[in-house]
């Protein structure tokens, strides 16, 4: 088959495009599907793709870009913070990691050197592939999610003097020139990351300052991919990974007012090459190998990822990280990583390594990468599920039931709760993010970790009993779901919950649920009333007009409820609801009635009632005439 | 020198003529500290501690609003019904306000003269003061002679308004000074008589005052 370049491009994206839905609706993860599609358009299955190495080679910016990214939405302060947890987390399993594989090695009569290398080349684990993961599962941020990305953050550090010491290593000559480069190269290495740093802080903020004065947004676009090129460029030179520089840039960038620019015109780029660099693992998986010697194959990835996840878990009780937290921590890294390829080339490069090992270490360390995603549905599907029910029982035991229960306790609930816990109510609070759940504990809050649209969970949580079920999610689905489940099994349940949007607040009222509120109505409203009182306005006129919105607005909401949701209904009512609500505030009731007579009430004063005072509209918004 | 709490209620201040001029005459006296109900609470959650503290700071309190059904705005009786708590202006060892001066300040559409048996409002104006004279006596403090800017419905010129606020800022001041008899308060039914001294709603307004 003849081989140019739009063909294979739309080879990969097709392929893409038909694995990753069917990866995800059957529950793997996107990265899964990738790998797959990546199998399936290879050499060994359909063959459609040719060279490899070079879309490797463009693919590996995906890794780049997604340190970029991540770089830019760490806040510098908080990695501030991490520093313990990376040096502390990421060296341990580094360490041990590598002392047990180059222990192997040496074991199996391997040269110290070769021993070594092998160690430092298993000792990494994919950030691509657990970035991705954590990210889709929206556990980048949780309390295991920072560990986690600890532990990566110290690999993708470690691969610097890693890099550095293969040639070191090197059976051949020439150590002599060597050693002398390395002082230049410290120099480089110095050079770069203070370039990157001071550019970035003092020169890449102008830069993008100017480029958005043009307005153009593909030159910024190219901004941003050349600032990403530039620095991976700069790292290469200085015998860095590239990686590490974006990461850098990202972070230095994460305070400049374009930050959200930067990050939504870089993200399809890293999007499409990270995928594309999973399509290439997966094509490049040498199948030959393990078709000839899978006992040997299966034996190696056993031992690399059982080996990987005892020390992930040992590392973990050194810790003393909970049993939930470590289980998934350890299941989560146990596999090699992209930087073997890289290690592992570079070895081969210094004839540490023979061709033979690195054939059979790229293998095994992409099977390890190809079972990662299993293994996590796996743990999802068998293992989570016995520390949910270990809270459960805890549950059980504590064996309170409270009046309210409040799920979701992020911004939101936080207010309600804080606002009930003042009046001594009992409250349990359903979360899904861990990180919360630890703080709450302390303050004597119930917490249950899990989301509230399983059923067992509002049982539970006492949901048979409570008088009142507060829905303070943040996504609508959820909300809608939980009302509904709490609605059919929990008759006697009072639910008021947080919506999102008019047409969110709508659903919910359908639903039958007992009180709802946009969830930035009230806040808007306010802010509202505050500009006009800063444009003269006396505070209580602005107030009432505030409060003449409010009601006129939630009446409206209410009145749509069950309507027929035809498109050009609303709008017509909505054309109407903006004249009407203009008439209201002019004609907002007091103000109104002490304007037109400019005097004090009284009986002497004949009331005229011109036109409809907002009373009127307000109780007769369907067109009937009241208080004349 | 006495310290003046103007107490100010009126639920459409840009609006209004009267009280605004009044209001125009009071703001920067020396002494009188202007404190705008409407403006400070528009929800009506009033502070009642900051209240408190504020009537403590001084030695008149004047509720300056406009007569709404013959008596006073809501916020000024969700004022009264907080601040003068139990404990503080009134009851066992209260003594927050004893001795302190109440003065009522009332702009009102209709005349004098429509505040008798024949006129339209039947009673005498100083009654409908009843309700607030008896409240300042529970809380100790004397009930100052109200003062009136009646008529302003149909006689709201602006020469008219100049005048009577020249007058309440007089009258203020002369409060503020203590240079106003014992006797004359006692014997004056409105604060305006204190000041000006050809009355010609005395005829109707007295008819109706008790004291």
């Amino acid at each position: 088959m003849e081989h140019n370049v739009l063909l294979d491009a739309f080879v990969y994206l097709a392929a893409t495009i038909i694995a990753v839905p069917v990866a995800k609706r059957l529950g793997f993860g996107s990265v899964l599907g990738y790998l797959l599609a990546g199998i399936l358009i290879g050499p060994f299955v359909l063959n459609f793709v040719g060279n490899q190495s070079d879309v490797m080679h463009v693919a590996e910016f995906g890794v780049v870009m997604m340190l970029f990214l991540i770089g830019l939405e760490l806040n510098p302060k908080l990695l501030y913070r991490m520093r313990l947890p990376i040096m502390g987390y990421g060296g341990a399993q580094v360490g041990l990691t590598l002392l047990m594989f180059m222990a192997l090695g040496l074991g199996f009569g391997m040269d110290w050197r070769e021993a070594l290398s092998l160690g430092m080349i298993l000792a990494l684990s994919s950030t691509a592939i657990v970035l991705q993961s954590l990210q889709e599962k929206g556990q980048l941020k949780t309390i295991v999610g920072r560990k986690i990305f600890a532990v990566l953050l110290f690999q993708d550090i470690a691969v610097i003097p890693m890099l550095a010491i293969l040639p070191l290593l090197s059976t051949q000559s020439g150590e002599l020139s060597n050693s002398t480069s390395g002082i230049s190269q410290a120099i480089q290495v110095t050079a770069v990351i203070a370039g990157i740093v001071v550019g970035g802080h003092y020169v890449l903020r102008h830069l993008f300052r100017f480029v958005a004065k043009t307005g153009s947004r593909e030159l910024f676009v190219a901004s941003a991919l050349a600032v990403v090129v530039g620095v991976s460029l700069a790292m290469t030179w200085a015998g860095l990974s590239p990686a590490l520089g974006a990461f850098l840039a990202g972070l230095v960038l994460a305070d400049c007012e374009y930050r959200h620019e930067i990050e939504s015109d870089i993200e399809p780029f890293k999007g499409l090459l990270l995928g594309l660099f999973f399509i290439s693992i997966g094509a490049g998986i040498n199948f030959d190998l393990l078709w000839f010697q899978p006992v040997l194959i299966a034996a190696c990835v056993c031992i690399l990822m059982l080996g990987k996840l005892l020390i992930l878990y040992v590392v973990g009780l050194i810790f003393g990280f909970s049993k939930r937290h470590n289980s998934y921590f350890s299941v989560t890294l146990a596999q090699g990583g992209e930087f073997a390829f890289v290690l592992a080339g570079a070895a081969l490069s210094y004839q540490v390594i023979d061709l033979a090992l690195l054939q059979l270490l790229v293998l095994v360390v992409t099977l390890s990468m190809l079972l990662t995603p299993i293994a996590l549905i796996v743990y999802d599907k068998f293992l989570a599920p016995r520390f949910t029910s270990d809270i459960k029982r805890e549950a059980d035991h504590i064996d309170e039931s409270n009046p309210v229960i409040i799920a979701g306790f992020g911004r939101f609930g936080q207010i309600v709760g804080r606002l009930l816990h003042g009046y001594d109510i009992g409250t349990t609070i359903l979360e899904h993010d861990a990180s919360q759940i630890e703080t709450l504990r302390k303050f004597n809050y119930t917490v249950f970790y899990g989301e509230a649209t399983r059923l067992d969970l509002l049982i539970s949580a006492g949901a048979e009993d409570a008088k009142l079920l507060v829905v303070a999610l943040d996504d609508p689905e959820s909300t809608l779901q939980v009302v509904s489940l709490a609605k059919r099994h929990f008759p006697n349940l009072q639910i008021i919950a947080r919506a999102i949007d008019r047409k969110h607040a709508r659903q919910l009222e359908a639903a039958g649920i007992d009180y709802c509120i946009r969830e930035t109505f009230e806040s808007s409203v306010a802010l509202g009333v505050k500009a006009l009182e800063l444009l003269g306005y006396r505070a209580n006129q602005a107030f009432r007009a505030g409060q003449v919105f409010k009601r006129y607005d939630q009446g409206l909401l209410s009145e749509s409820v069950g309507q027929n949701d035809e498109e050009r209904q609303r709008v017509s009512r909505s054309m109407d609801a903006r004249n009407w609500l203009n008439a209201l505030l002019q004609d907002d009731d007091l103000t109104a009635r002490v304007e037109k007579e400019d005097h004090a009430f009284e009986t002497e004063m004949p009331v005229k009632e011109t036109g409809r005072s907002a009373r009127s509209l307000l109780a007769g918004h369907k067109h009937n005439k009241t208080s004349r | 020198m006495k310290r003046i709490l103007l107490i100010l209620a009126h639920p459409a201040l840009q609006k209004s003529t009267a009280n605004a001029s009044l209001l125009k005459a009071a703001q920067g006296l020396d002494n009188v500290t202007v404190h705008d109900l409407y403006q400070v609470y528009p929800d009506s959650f009033i502070d009642v501690a900051r209240e408190q503290a504020l009537l403590q700071d001084h030695d008149i309190i004047v509720f300056q609003y406009p007569f709404y059904w013959y008596s006073c705005p809501a916020i000024v009786h969700e004022w009264t019904d907080l601040v003068l708590e139990y404990g503080f202006a009134y009851g066992e060892n209260a003594t927050a306000l004893q001795g302190k001066d109440w003065l009522c300040s009332v702009s009102c559409g209709g005349s004098f003269s429509s505040y008798n048996i024949d006129g339209y409002n039947e009673y005498p104006l100083i009654q409908f003061f009843l309700p607030f004279r008896q409240t300042a006596k529970i809380c100790g403090m004397r009930f100052l002679p109200p003062f009136v800017l009646d008529g302003i419905h149909k006689r709201a010129s602006k020469d008219r308004l100049q005048r009577k606020s020249q007058l309440y800022k007089q009258l203020l001041i002369g409060l503020s000074e203590g240079s106003y008899p014992e006797a004359e308060i006692h014997e004056a039914t409105f604060l305006n008589q204190l000041e000006e001294h050809h009355i010609p709603w005395d005829k109707h307004a007295r008819g109706g005052h008790g004291a």
